[in-house]
């Protein structure tokens, strides 16, 4: 809900070129804030190719080629350039920076230089000191006296509070990649709202709110809103000044394209300059952007290669977004992501497509500036859109492997049309909703625990619970499946009330002011938890169901190793057998979960989706009954395990389609590999194929598709030659990353991935 | 199983395994439903084998023995999995929406899917019922065992032309070329489309006089739509060496660029649209 916040603009008045809405259609946008009212009312749909766009200027060029040297610079430094070591980052905390202030179109770095990082000590102090020390850094010594003496931080508060239980599933990895030591992320402010209205207008609107909060009862529900909002107000005035420190004039609206992307990116430039989330997204600023950008063409003011220069200028800053994090952290999620996801197209609930010529440019920038990990370029897929832009995608998914899908037309009905995507796969309205991120709990690890009654494989230790072990020399499946049950229930509530502290924290000691700022007064929240290593879950259920599987016991008596006699079906062939049981997994898990009261009254949900970590999860975790070895990384999100999906790319996606988002409304993630032969022998053919691949997947129900166009022997050779592939970039899952930047186990988990073929 | 009620002529059938000659008498095998046929393996999801996204069967058997044939695994009938119609027409029914909204359909190529022609004829029979759009990959040899009736459930032929003189096509597939050459026409008169597939092996198939003629007639048959020059490959060598046998084009080379450019310009100069 937003609160009525002052007269409708006077559209009567003179169409000068100072008035920031000349010649947008009026709406409930005009009354209130309303984003999505402002894009039906004016977005122009476009539903031809991309025949129209300009290429590279030599401005952009130029700009790009410093940007490189410094991009270059900073891994032959080991992945850390520079940090301002002494000024914990704030929205004002630096002066203005710039690659080169002359070319730069649109301008702003989180610190006073390009690549130079800034330390955010809220979250953790000792991440900061460990990132700094790493990289060859130190803290500055004054900040020893603050944190965490004077200034309490997330990760100290978290740790107040976790319970032994919690501790324990917390050190041996049955859940793991808990925000508790860093930003949360995951939370999308609407960065448009800012080049919309200005922020006059915002804190207008949130003082309104402010008093809306003075009841009769000031309980603690209350004081907790009145001082979000409060701080909310603050922030926003914290972002005036962030535009003064660039010579802007943020209180009033954007003006013309330029300043509309200026005032956007801006905006969000305060949201990572004062939050180190693990994902900090953009949402879906291309088509509201076009809006801006057309009048300007309709103006007379703007041509096509300047309109690709705003966005190329805004995206080489998209790519530059930088956080100092651990080695850990980066072993963890792989390379240096920060999912500055941006949600391109999908369709309006009037039938019309999203799409607009700024779809395509933001896209194109894969072209002008080459292939990238970031910004997360996140097509919103319906089989309505236009066909000028599926081409589009499947030629540029082809040519650089840096575009993931999601399915629109099964998200609209629950999110409706102005949602986007947080980090990887995770829809939410934008300014009307956020997530409280839950990383994950290893599921396969979990039915270990089912078998040895609670101990941990690896360590010995009574982790779960003390249930009765698995008892005789084979597993039974009716058996295993009565002790899973309860031991999944057990972790579900570790699980959830371990998220409720880190949140309850994160919300008292990290709160991201200037993102919820930019956030209605009332937002649905969701309790974003998660599953991992699904597949091998799957997998041994089916093996005990349709092999034997014979247990071998180690001195302490735990099932640490098995024997498989005969054979089973595995997930990803299209086999119900066994995709029914990933699917009653699935199911019982978020049933499990829904049972226990969450923080902010959040709405459960969960995620099948590992980021990379499916490398760390499976380091963690012992033999599995379906013949994976100990150590062996699981398959990636929903991934089936590779090598084991034989019957081909259709089989596997099926597969993957069956399971349900209704119960895993946080996304579920698929990556899919294909040599480019296997697509056709043709460039047509190969772009037909791929945008007929994704048809079909999506009519299926599947909810999000990573491709990778390429053969394994590129990626061989860049593990090899990494000085010769730069910019290869892959997707893994939910995100693309830089595959030189990743470790050489990461590398090589990619390779053994499965590459679907030429039929042989 | 929403396609069972198509299946009911199938459930109680017999049939036999048919013979390897081209001239093996079609009329015996007229509707008589087989229960099982051999299967080499199965792909769903094949984007090379036909329009779309494809279910793609690779049955096994085959008469001839081309000397680059990359899946001599495939040639005896018998070592292939035995495979109910009933199962395939399952699974096919499963992906069915899948390869629709794919663009796609069912391909059926070996082996020579006409070895097993009844097993073959069926399968495309319950895809057609089931709306979905069919080809036939063959090298055309059997092709007098399609009935006219087997025809009408195939949209599509991916024909492959392995040579356009006797001499050259016993050389190698160690058979004879016209049973092809009238199977092409038949299609021709049937206006039964076509897509042409020519492997180019230096050495071997690069005779330019011949392509030209291939072309010729090709473009005279007024139906083909596409053809594909395939560069020949080794990468099925290794399955000569496991299968025992000699690979007697291990020293040959894959043809250059310029080479497969220059044969698909033969077919474009016939107005045929090559690729």
């Amino acid at each position: 809900m937003n609160v009525y916040a002052r007269e409708p603009f006077d559209t009567d008045t003179e169409l000068s070129a100072q008035d920031p809405w000349r010649g947008f259609l009026p709406g409930s946008w005009t009354r209130e804030i309303d984003v999505r009212s402002f894009i039906i009312a004016n977005v122009t749909p476009f539903e031809g190719d991309a025949s129209f766009l300009a290429g590279i200027t030599p401005r952009t060029a130029d700009l790009w080629e410093k940007l490189k040297a410094h991009l270059k610079a900073e891994r032959d430094k080991g992945g850390v350039l520079d940090v301002d070591v002494s000024t914990p980052s704030s929205i004002t905390s630096h002066k203005a920076g710039y690659i080169a202030e002359d070319l730069e179109q649109i301008v702003g770095l989180q610190t006073d230089a390009p690549l130079k990082r800034a330390i955010m000590p809220f979250g953790g102090y000792r991440m900061v000191k460990n990132g700094l020390e790493a990289y060859g850094f130190k803290a500055d010594a004054s900040l020893d006296k603050v944190f965490p003496k004077l200034r309490k931080t997330h990760n100290d508060a978290v740790f107040d509070v976790y319970t032994p239980e919690m501790l324990a599933c917390h050190k041996s990895g049955v859940i793991t990649g808990l925000p508790d030591a860093y930003g949360r992320g995951r939370i999308i402010g609407d960065y448009r709202r800012v080049a919309l209205y200005g922020v006059n207008r915002l804190i207008e609107d949130k003082q309104t709110q402010l008093k809306s909060f003075e009841l009769a009862t000031i309980d603690e529900e209350v004081l907790r809103a009145r001082e979000e909002t409060a701080e909310q107000i603050k922030a926003l005035k914290e972002l005036v000044k962030l535009g003064e420190i660039y010579g802007f004039d943020l209180t009033r609206p954007a003006v013309n394209g330029r300043e509309a992307v200026q005032w956007t990116y801006l905006a969000y430039l305060a949201a990572v300059k004062e939050a180190n989330g693990a994902a900090m997204s953009l949402g879906r600023v291309s088509s509201f952007l076009d809006i801006f950008i057309q009048r300007d063409i309709a103006e007379g003011e703007l041509n096509e290669a300047e309109a690709q220069e705003l966005f190329d200028h805004f995206v080489m800053k998209l790519r530059i977004v930088r956080f100092l994090r651990t080695p850990e952290y980066d072993q963890l999620f792989s390379g240096d992501p920060t999912w500055v996801t941006e949600s391109i197209g999908g369709m309006a609930i009037d039938g019309r497509p999203l799409v607009t010529k700024s779809s395509f440019r933001m896209l194109n920038t894969l072209n002008t500036l080459g292939p990238a990990p970031e910004p997360n370029l996140t097509v919103l897929w319906s089989e309505h859109l236009p066909k000028g832009f599926r081409d589009f995608c499947a030629e540029t998914s082809i040519r650089t492997s840096s575009i993931q899908y999601e399915n629109d037309d099964l998200m609209r009905p629950y999110w409706g049309d102005d949602y986007g995507i947080a980090c990887c796969v995770s829809a939410m309205r934008i300014g009307k909703q956020m997530q409280f991120f839950g990383a994950r709990a290893n599921l396969a690890k979990t039915l270990l625990y089912a078998i040895n009654g609670g101990r941990d494989e690896k360590s010995g230790a009574q982790v779960g619970p003390t249930f009765a072990p698995v008892v005789g020399e084979y597993l039974d499946y009716e058996d295993v499946k009565a002790k899973l049950i309860p031991m999944m229930e057990w972790l579900a509530r570790v699980y959830v009330n371990a998220l409720n502290s880190i949140h309850y924290m994160h919300d008292k000691y990290m709160y991201e002011r200037i993102e919820m700022a930019l956030h209605d007064r009332d937002i649905l929240r969701t309790m974003a938890c998660g599953i991992a290593g699904l597949s091998v879950a799957a997998d041994s259920l089916s093996a005990i169901k349709y092999a034997k599987v014979k247990i071998i016991r180690d001195e302490r008596g735990l099932a640490t190793d098995f024997e498989i006699e005969g054979d089973y079906p595995a997930f990803g062939n299209n086999d119900d057998r066994v995709d029914d049981i990933a699917v009653w997994l699935t199911e019982t898990f978020m049933g499990c979960i829904r049972k226990h009261k969450t923080y902010r009254n959040a709405m459960p949900t969960q995620s099948i989706l590992t980021i990379t970590s499916n490398v760390v999860y499976g380091k963690k975790t012992g033999n599995t009954p379906d013949g994976r070895k100990a150590g062996v990384p699981f398959a990636p999100g929903a991934n089936p395990m590779h090598g084991r999906d034989k019957n081909g790319a259709v089989a596997s996606m099926a597969s993957v389609a069956k399971l349900p988002y209704a119960h895993a409304q946080d996304g579920i993630s698929y990556t899919f590999s294909i040599v480019p032969s296997a697509l056709g022998s043709t460039e047509e053919d190969r772009v037909n194929n791929l945008d007929n691949l994704l048809s079909g997947y999506f009519l299926q129900g599947g909810h999000h598709i990573n491709v990778n166009v390429f053969d394994r022997e590129t990626l061989v050779d860049a593990m090899e030659h990494p000085e010769l592939y730069p910019q290869l970039t892959i997707r893994v899952s939910g995100y693309a990353v830089n595959f030189i930047k990743l470790t050489r186990e990461q590398q090589l988990d990619v390779i053994s991935r499965t590459f679907h073929g030429a039929s042989n | 199983m929403a396609h069972q009620t198509n299946l009911l002529d199938i459930r109680d059938a017999h049939g036999g395994a048919p013979g390897v000659h081209a001239d093996g008498g079609h009329a015996r095998l007229a509707r008589r439903p087989v229960a099982h046929g051999f299967v080499h393996s199965k792909e769903a999801g094949g984007a090379v084998d036909g329009p779309g996204i494809r279910y793609v069967l690779f049955v096994s058997g085959c008469p001839l023995r081309c000397l680059y044939c990359h899946n001599p695994d495939t040639w005896h009938m018998r070592k292939g999995k035995e495979t109910s119609v009933r199962e395939i027409v399952a699974e096919m029914a499963s992906y069915s929406n899948f390869l629709k909204r794919a663009k796609g359909g069912i391909t059926i190529t070996g082996g020579e899917p006409l070895t097993q022609v009844e097993f073959t004829a069926e399968i495309f029979h319950a895809a057609k019922a089931m709306g979905l759009h069919t080809a036939l990959d063959t090298s055309g040899f059997l092709g007098k065992r399609v009935t006219d009736e087997m025809l009408e459930d195939i949209d599509l032929v991916l024909l492959d032309i392995k040579a356009f003189t006797e001499e050259t096509y016993f050389e190698v597939t160690g058979a004879q070329l016209q049973p092809t050459l009238d199977f092409a026409r038949r299609l021709s008169a049937k206006g039964k489309k076509i897509w042409l597939r020519y492997v180019l092996v230096p050495g071997l198939t690069d005779k330019l006089d011949e392509i030209e003629g291939l072309a010729a007639f090709a473009a005279e048959l007024g139906v083909v739509e596409r053809v594909d020059v395939l560069p020949f490959h080794k990468l099925g060598e290794f399955k000569w060496k496991e299968c025992g046998r000699e690979y007697k084009l291990a020293e040959t080379e894959p043809p250059s660029g310029e080479l497969v450019e220059q044969v698909r310009s033969i077919f474009r100069g016939h107005g045929l649209k090559a690729g």
